[in-house]
């Protein structure tokens, strides 16, 4: 179809079409180029070593394991505290579309979501850990990431809970269904599914932050015994190795490999989890 | 065993309605309390020096033992160099690739194209940032000297925001009816003719918007900003010279700053706040007309 479209054009139309055909290569080509170095540049580090063992001489030697699970611990924590607090918010809003509760609150929930990830830094540093005492740990990184992922699960859990279909509420009001039963038996399973993909975009987000942890969960690279403990992100250890150690380039690629694979797994686990029980409580 | 049963519903079903109010509330007073917390712990250091000095002074010496300087001024212009220049290069390639991806490109083109923008979505800013270091700053330094500085910065945050104006621009296009586009055909225009006559106005307001979101991304990056800017508290001057942005700034000394010096990072702290709320606003406002001008036309 494009061939003969395309000989009926006028030269400004092809020049056009070629010139967004070149841009969009261009942008193709640098994110493969980002992949690539990656993927060159941090292979040669992994191991099984790398994967387990705690970083040695300031992360030169030794491998990343502490920081994977210092990692897992303030996700965890952050998406435990969220996403109560954000499923409750989203079946307000979600019953709620147009009132004037629910546009403030949607407003406020807008603001949050774009205030820098420093600056939740800032305030989890000066709140959680001087203010209410939790020192640089990993509940005060997680605190800190829960308030920061909130306003992104609040929204995809309100799409997914004004997805379901509404004859499926309205069927299970008419049977005089409690509105507690109703909620978990009959819409929460239904949204399960693109709840996961909210929960997803949450612990991505938190995954990925650097910027927030460093004065909250701290730099400590030792295995963490407790959730008051201070645990080094991954993110942060990559920050670290660039910038403050000499020649630990190709250690932080190694490490940025290994945060790049847990995003991986952690997304295709929770969706192919959430589909499986999902099928399974569908009526 | 009977009459048990209404009474545990209703508890069950006012139970559910404490939770949800009482989460909603929390959630939404979360933005308040942050802003609450960090203009308290501002507020010595503006109850001592005024907001003034604050913005109208560009050297910044938080250290010094006899006299120290809170001039916030040049780390706001290097703040809004690296978002402008961010914005120069992510905006025309990001909406060009929207646009190719909505009306123009063969579907499995625009599929693969959208994958891998999403993908660069999902790459941690961290990430960037050692690229950046790595494979860019030695790139625009040439062998000569150090590449971090404005050019560096921007082209690290141009790669972040890109995603964004993309997105948002692919999705503002193929909100436009399909009606319109038909007409465009019907009338022998060409499909980059109808799209630079039909679909690019009648989508402009969500393009718009996404710009708007997309500066307020680049003003808060920090990590990736800090990794290549080169960190010097400078005026932005040359393509090549070092900055240092106010996001950049808290990060670096927030690890050793006390008393005065620490509330003097809040005071930033609060000026990223206030920046961010005046985008959103004016992100909603934009949107706000572009859909009460849609329902006019209907």
């Amino acid at each position: 179809m494009s061939a003969r479209s395309l000989e009926g054009q006028k030269p400004s139309e092809r020049i056009a079409t070629g010139v967004l055909w070149t841009v969009s290569a261009l942008v193709c080509c640098v994110l493969l180029w980002i992949l690539g170095d990656l993927v060159v540049r941090g292979a040669g580090v992994l191991s099984p070593e790398f994967l387990t063992e705690a970083p040695r001489d300031a992360g030169r030697a030794g491998g990343v394991g502490s920081l994977i699970i210092s990692t897992l611990w303030i996700v965890a924590l952050a998406v435990l505290i969220a996403l109560p607090l954000g499923f409750f918010t989203a079946v307000l809003l979600a019953d709620h579309r147009a009132t004037r509760l629910a546009r403030f609150v949607r407003g406020c929930l807008d603001v949050l979501n774009a205030v820098p990830s420093i600056v939740f830094g800032l305030f989890g540093s000066g709140f959680f850990c001087v203010t209410l005492g939790l020192g640089y740990s990993i509940l005060a990184g997680g605190l800190t990431l829960a308030c920061m992922i909130l306003p992104i699960l609040i929204r995809t859990i309100e799409e997914a809970l004004r997805a379901v279909p509404s004859d499926l509420a309205l069927a299970a009001a008419a049977l005089g269904i409690s509105r507690w039963t109703r909620l978990w038996r009959v819409v929460a399973p239904a949204a399960l599914p693109a709840i996961a993909v909210g929960v997803v975009l949450g612990v991505g987000r938190a995954l990925s932050e650097t910027a927030a942890l460093i004065f909250t969960s701290g730099y400590v690279t030792r295995y963490p015994e407790g959730w008051l403990d201070s645990g080094r992100a991954l993110s942060v250890h990559i920050y670290d190795l660039a910038m403050n150690i000499p020649g630990a380039d190709q250690r932080a690629y190694g490490s940025a490999l290994v945060l790049i694979g847990l995003l991986l797994i952690i997304n295709t686990s929770v969706r192919l989890a959430a589909r499986r029980f999902s099928a399974r409580m569908a009526p | 065993m009977l009459p048990q049963r209404p009474p545990r519903r209703a508890v069950r079903d006012s139970l559910l309605r404490a939770l949800v109010l009482s989460s909603t509330l929390l959630a939404a007073s979360l933005i308040f309390l942050m802003l609450a917390f960090v203009a308290g712990e501002a507020q010595p250091a503006l109850g001592a020096r005024g907001l003034g000095e604050f913005l109208t002074s560009a050297s910044w010496h938080p250290t010094d033992a006899s006299a120290p300087e809170f001039g916030l001024l040049a780390m706001l212009a290097a703040t809004g160099a690296t978002a402008l220049g961010a914005l120069l290069i992510a905006g025309p390639l990001g909406v060009a690739t929207g646009l190719f991806g909505a009306l123009i490109a063969p579907q499995a083109w625009a599929r693969l194209q959208r994958m891998l923008i999403e993908l660069l979505a999902g790459i941690p800013s961290v990430v960037y940032g050692l690229w950046g270091l790595v494979v860019l700053v030695p790139l625009i330094g040439a062998g000569t000297r150090s590449g971090q500085g404005l050019l560096a910065a921007s082209l690290v945050l141009a790669l972040m925001i890109l995603p964004t104006v993309a997105l948002s621009t692919e999705a503002a296009l193929q909100a436009v009816p399909r009606e319109l586009l038909r007409g465009g055909a019907a009338l022998g225009l060409g499909p980059i003719a109808r799209a630079r006559r039909i679909a690019l106005p009648a989508a402009r307001s969500g393009i718009v918007a996404g710009f708007v979101l997309a500066i307020g991304r680049a003003i808060g990056e920090t990590m990736a900003v800090l990794m290549v800017a080169g960190n010097i508290v400078a005026w932005p001057e040359g393509l090549r010279e070092p900055l240092r942005t106010m996001t950049a700034n808290i990060a670096l000394e927030m690890g050793y700053a006390t008393s005065a010096h620490r509330s003097a990072l809040f005071v930033v702290g609060l000026v990223l706040m206030m920046a961010v709320i005046a985008l959103v606003a004016l992100a909603a406002l934009v949107r706000g007309r572009a859909s009460s001008v849609q329902e006019a036309r209907a």
